[in-house]
C-alpha cells in the first residue's frame, strides 16, 4: 500500500510531488474497494465450489432460483453509486494535476527521437530537468518529431508529448532531490532508452546554476563528458560497451576509419565528432538509421570538449 | 429440453464423415465444418501469438546492462527484433485469434444447433468469411516475413506514417480481417432473428446467442470505422494526404479517435462472447438455472450501446481536453456496471447447484477470479486522477491481460471443453484437463500479477530495457509463462489423444439442456431430423426433490 512516507511503498513509488499524497489516497481507497469486492467474489466461488461440490453422478441442485429482485437491484445500484463517487474523487484531483497556478515557473520541453531538452526563460538548455523547490513549475512541451510522453513516477505526472501542438504538466516538489523520466509512448528503437532526471534544487542554489547554465566548469573535461552522456540523452542510443543501439557504439571510436551512407570515408577525430553532435545528418555511417537530433544551441563549447575528451578514454 | 430424437438409437454418419475427402472440407457449406476449420485456425494462431509471447517474455528475464569487465549482458535481441516481436504478438493474437475465435469458432458450431436450426442464413456467405480470413492472415503473415513492423499494434501516428517496413502490407491485412468479421457478424445477426425454430422465443434464447447477437452488432458497426481509419493510414503513407501528419496540416491525435472509435467497441467484440460462454458453462456444469436470465441478457445489449461511447479513455494523457477527459471517466463508469452485474449473476447461479469440478468448471471458476481482477483494477484507469500516473505503464498491461486472457481466453478454453464432446464425439482425458486448467491458472497470475505492482511502481509499458530495480518482478512475470506454455502441451497432448482414440460419447453428455445437446454428437450433417419445436428455457434444470422452479 501507498504510505505517506517519501520512500515509496510495495504499490507506489516515493511521493515527491505535492499532489502525489492525493493521488495515493484516491489509489488507497480504490485499492482497498478492490480487495474487498476480490474477497467477496472469490470467497464466494470458492465457498460454493466446496459446499455445493457434486459427490455422485445424479445430484441435482437444490436450489432453482431464477431471480430476485432486491439483490439485483441492490447490486446494481450500491456499484453505481461507489463508481459515481470514486469519478467525481478522481475528477476533482484530476483538475489539480491539469491545471497549473498562475505565476508558475515556466520551462519549455522538447522531445525528440531520442531525448529531452529543457529550454529555461533565460535561454539556458539541458538534458536533465533542473527546477527550484517549493515552486509550481510548468513544463510546456512539444515533440519534433513522434509521440513520446513525459513520466515522473514520483510526481504522479504524465502527459503526451504532440507534435504540431502544446502539452502542459505542472508540478511543485517540496524537497531537493533526482527523479527519473521516462517516455511513455512507444517510439521506436530508443524508446526504452529515452530517459531523463528531473534535479530538484534548494532555490538559491537554483538561481546559482542558472546563471552558469547549469555547466559545472569546475571538473575535468572527461569527467564532465562522462556526465553528459546520460544527462544530455546520448546513452538512449549509444553504447560505451560496443552492443549496436540506434547509432554506433562510442567503445574504440575515436581513430577508427568510418564509412558512410554516401559511400565516402572519414577518420574519427575532433572536427568528425564536433560535426556529428552539431549537424548530424552530413555524415551519417552505413547501416545507421538518420535519425540523429541536432545539439546545436543545446550543447556549449566547453561541453562539446568534454564529450569529445570522453569519447577518446572509451578503447 | 424439446428433444425430437432419442438418445440410444443407433449412431448415424455424422456432419464429419458425412463427405469425404479435402475438397469436401474447402468447399464446404456446413456451418459446423466452417467452424472446425476456423477453430483449427485460430488454435494455430494462438500458438504462434504465444510463441512470441515467449520470446517477448525471454528478452525481459533480466536487463541490458554492462559489467565492470565491460561486457554487455542481458540482450537476447535487438530493439528491433523485440519491438517487431510485441507488436506481432498484438497483432496476431488480437485480428488472427481473439476476435474471431469465439465467434466465428464456436459460434458457427452451436449457434444454428442452439436456435434449432438447419444451418446459418447465408452459408455461402459463411464460407466466404473464412476465406477473407484466411487471406488477411496470409498477408499479415508475408508482412512479417518481409520485415516484420514494429509500429505496436495500435499503428499510432506519426511513427506508423513514417516508419520503413511493411506496414501497408499489414495495416491491409486487418482492413481485410475486418471483412471476414462483418461477414460473420451480419450473418448471426439474421440468422438469430430469422431462423429459430418454432418455440423459440427471445426469453428461450440461450444466453451465448444473446451475447453473440450484442457482438455481431458491434462488429457491423464499427469495423468499417477500422476500415476507414487503416485506409486512410495506407494513404497517408503513400501518398502523403495529410489527414495525420502536423507537418502537412493534419493531426496525430486524430488517428487515435479513429483508431480507439473501433477499437474499444472491439474489446466488447473480444468480451461479450466470452461472457456469454460463462452463462453456459456455470448452468449446465452446476446443473442450476441461471440467475437474472433478464439482466444477463439485457447488460450485453447495453454493453454493445455503451461501449461506442467510452473510446477516450484511452486518451486521457494524449492531450484531449480535461472536459472530454471527464465525460469519458464517466461513461466509462456506466459501462462496468453491467459487466459487474453478470459476474454477480454467475455467482449467484453456483449457489445450491451441483457443481461438477471438471475442467469446464474449471475454466468457469479461472474466469469469475480472473476477470474480476481485470475489471476491478479497470477502476483505477477509469478514474482520471489515477490514470495519469497508471497509463501506458505495465499496469495497464496486467489489467487488459486479466481482461481478454483472464476473460475471453479462459472463457474460449472452456468453451473448448464444454463442446468438444459434441463436435468430435470423444471426451478427453478429464484427469489431464484439470491439471491443465489448474496449471493455467497458476502460471498466468505468476505472470500477470507482478505487472501491476510494477507498473504502478512505474515501469512503462513496450520497454525492451528497464532499470535494474524492476528484474525481479521481470524474472517471476518471465518464469510464469513457462507454466502456461506448459499447461498448453499438455492440452495439445490430451486434445490430440481424444481425437484418435477417446471415449465416445452419448448425445448429451453432460446432462444439458440447450438444444444442441438434443443431437447426436458428433451431430448429423443436418442437425436435426426434423426441426425441433421448443417448449422450455435452455437453463430450465429440475430441482432436487421437486418439481422445477419454472
Amino acid at each position: 500500500m501507498a504510505s505517506e512516507t517519501a520512500q515509496g511503498s510495495f504499490w507506489m513509488p516515493p511521493e515527491a510531488s505535492t499532489f502525489a499524497g492525493d493521488v495515493d489516497a484516491l489509489f488507497d481507497f480504490i485499492y482497498w474497494l478492490n480487495v474487498f469486492f476480490f474477497v467477496a467474489i472469490t470467497g464466494a466461488v470458492v465457498y460454493f465450489a466446496i459446499k455445493y461440490r457434486r459427490k455422485s453422478d445424479d445430484q441435482l441442485a437444490t436450489s432453482q432460483v431464477g431471480h430476485n429482485t432486491l439483490i439485483e437491484a441492490a447490486w446494481t445500484f450500491i456499484p453505481l453509486l461507489i463508481v459515481i463517487a470514486i469519478f467525481v474523487w478522481g475528477f476533482r484531483v484530476f483538475l489539480n494535476q491539469s491545471v497549473a497556478p498562475d505565476g508558475a515557473y515556466e520551462v519549455k520541453v522538447t522531445a525528440k527521437a531520442y531525448l529531452w531538452q529543457y529550454t529555461y526563460p533565460n535561454g539556458a538548455v539541458t538534458g536533465e530537468l533542473f527546477v527550484p523547490e517549493d515552486t509550481p513549475v510548468k513544463l510546456v512541451m512539444s515533440s519534433e518529431d513522434l509521440l513520446h510522453s513525459f513520466f515522473v513516477p514520483d510526481f504522479r505526472v504524465k502527459s503526451d508529448v504532440v507534435p504540431g501542438r502544446y502539452t502542459t504538466v505542472w508540478f511543485e516538489a517540496p524537497d531537493p532531490g533526482e527523479h527519473v523520466v521516462f517516455c511513455t509512448e512507444y517510439c521506436g528503437a530508443g524508446h526504452s532508452g529515452m530517459m531523463s532526471k528531473v534535479i530538484v534544487l534548494p532555490k538559491d542554489e537554483f538561481q546559482e546554476r542558472l546563471e552558469k547554465d547549469f555547466i559545472d566548469g569546475d571538473i575535468p573535461p572527461a569527467e564532465m563528458g562522462a556526465k553528459l552522456y546520460t544527462s544530455a540523452g546520448c546513452s538512449a542510443c549509444h553504447s560505451i560497451n560496443g552492443t549496436r543501439l540506434v547509432g554506433p557504439s562510442w567503445k574504440g571510436l575515436f581513430g577508427t576509419e568510418r564509412k558512410f551512407a554516401d559511400g565516402s570515408t572519414a577518420k574519427v577525430d575532433e572536427n568528425y565528432l564536433r560535426e556529428s553532435i552539431l549537424q548530424p545528418m552530413n555524415k551519417v555511417v552505413e547501416g545507421y538509421p538518420p535519425s540523429m537530433p541536432s545539439y546545436q544551441g543545446q550543447l556549449k563549447d566547453v561541453q562539446i570538449d568534454a564529450l569529445i575528451a570522453y569519447i577518446k578514454t572509451l578503447k | 429440453m424439446a428433444t425430437t430424437e432419442t438418445l440410444d438409437h443407433a449412431q448415424e454418419v455424422s456432419y464429419l464423415g458425412a463427405k469425404k475427402g479435402i475438397m469436401s472440407w474447402l468447399v464446404t457449406i456446413d456451418h459446423k465444418r466452417i467452424g472446425v476449420m476456423y477453430l483449427a485456425s485460430v488454435l494455430a494462431t494462438f500458438t504462434l501469438g504465444g510463441i512470441l509471447a515467449l520470446l517477448v517474455r525471454a528478452e525481459l528475464w533480466a536487463p541490458n546492462i554492462t559489467t565492470e569487465a565491460g561486457e554487455a549482458v542481458g540482450a537476447l535481441f535487438s530493439a528491433d527484433v523485440y519491438n517487431r516481436l510485441f507488436t506481432l504478438h498484438g497483432l496476431v493474437m488480437v485480428f488472427l485469434f481473439i476476435i474471431p475465435s469465439v465467434p466465428a469458432a464456436f459460434g458457427n458450431f452451436v449457434l444454428p444447433l442452439m436456435i434449432g436450426a438447419k444451418d446459418v442464413a447465408f452459408p455461402r456467405l459463411n464460407l466466404a468469411s473464412y476465406y477473407v480470413y484466411v487471406i488477411g492472415t496470409v498477408m499479415a503473415l508475408y508482412a512479417t516475413i518481409a520485415g516484420g513492423v514494429d509500429t505496436g499494434w495500435t499503428f499510432y501516428t506519426p511513427y506508423s506514417a513514417s516508419v520503413s517496413g511493411p506496414v501497408v502490407m499489414m495495416v491491409m491485412a486487418a482492413f481485410v480481417l475486418g471483412f471476414s468479421s462483418i461477414f460473420t457478424g451480419l450473418n448471426f445477426i439474421v440468422t438469430i432473428h430469422k431462423m429459430r425454430a418454432p418455440g423459440m422465443t427471445w426469453q428461450r434464447l440461450p444466453l451465448f446467442l444473446w451475447a453473440i447477437y450484442a457482438t455481431s452488432i458491434i462488429q457491423v458497426m464499427a469495423t468499417p470505422v477500422l476500415g476507414i481509419t487503416l485506409c486512410l493510414l495506407a494513404m497517408e503513407r503513400a501518398m502523403g494526404v495529410g489527414i495525420f501528419d502536423p507537418a502537412l496540416g493534419g493531426d496525430p491525435v486524430l488517428f487515435q479517435h479513429f483508431f480507439w472509435f473501433y477499437s474499444h467497441p472491439a474489446v466488447y467484440i473480444m468480451i461479450l462472447p466470452g461472457m456469454g460462454i460463462m452463462s453456459e458453462l456455470v448452468t449446465v456444469h452446476a446443473r442450476k438455472t441461471i440467475f437474472g436470465y433478464r439482466a444477463i441478457a439485457l447488460s450485453s445489449i447495453a454493453i454493445a450501446v455503451i461501449s461506442f461511447l467510452v473510446w477516450g479513455h484511452h486518451m486521457f494523457v494524449s492531450g484531449q481536453s480535461v472536459y472530454a477527459g471527464m465525460i469519458f471517466s464517466f461513461l466509462t463508469f456506466l459501462v462496468a456496471i453491467p459487466s459487474a452485474i453478470k459476474v454477480l449473476n454467475w455467482v449467484a447461479t453456483l449457489y445450491g447447484g451441483s457443481i461438477q469440478l471438471n475442467a469446464p468448471m474449471l475454466w468457469a471458476m479461472s474466469f469469475l477470479i480472473l476477470f474480476t481482477i481485470g475489471g476491478l483494477t479497470g477502476i483505477f484507469l477509469g478514474t482520471l486522477a489515477t490514470d495519469v500516473h497508471l497509463h501506458d505503464t505495465y499496469f495497464v498491461v496486467a489489467h487488459f491481460h486479466y481482461v481478454m486472457v483472464g476473460g475471453t481466453v479462459v472463457a474460449f478454453f472452456g468453451a473448448l471443453h464444454h463442446w468438444w464432446p459434441k463436435m468430435f464425439g470423444r471426451m478427453y482425458n478429464e484427469f489431464w484437463a484439470n491439471i491443465s486448467a489448474v496449471l493455467f491458472f497458476i502460471g498466468f497470475n505468476v505472470t500477470f500479477f507482478p505487472q501491476f505492482i510494477m507498473g504502478s511502481q512505474g515501469m512503462p509499458r513496450r520497454y525492451y530495457n528497464y532499470v535494474e530495480e524492476f528484474e525481479v518482478f521481470h524474472k517471476i512475470s518471465t518464469s510464469g509463462t513457462w507454466l502456461i506454455g506448459l499447461s498448453f502441451i499438455i492440452m495439445a497432448v490430451y486434445l490430440i489423444q481424444s481425437l484418435r482414440k477417446g471415449e465416445k460419447v452419448s448425445a448429451n453428455p453432460w446432462g444439458a439442456r440447450s438444444l444442441e445437446w438434443a443431437t447426436q454428437s458428433p451431430p448429423i450433417e443436418h442437425n436435426f431430423h426434423e426441426i425441433p419445436t421448443v417448449t422450455e428455457g435452455p437453463y430450465d434444470f429440475p430441482k432436487a426433490g421437486g418439481k422445477k422452479a419454472h
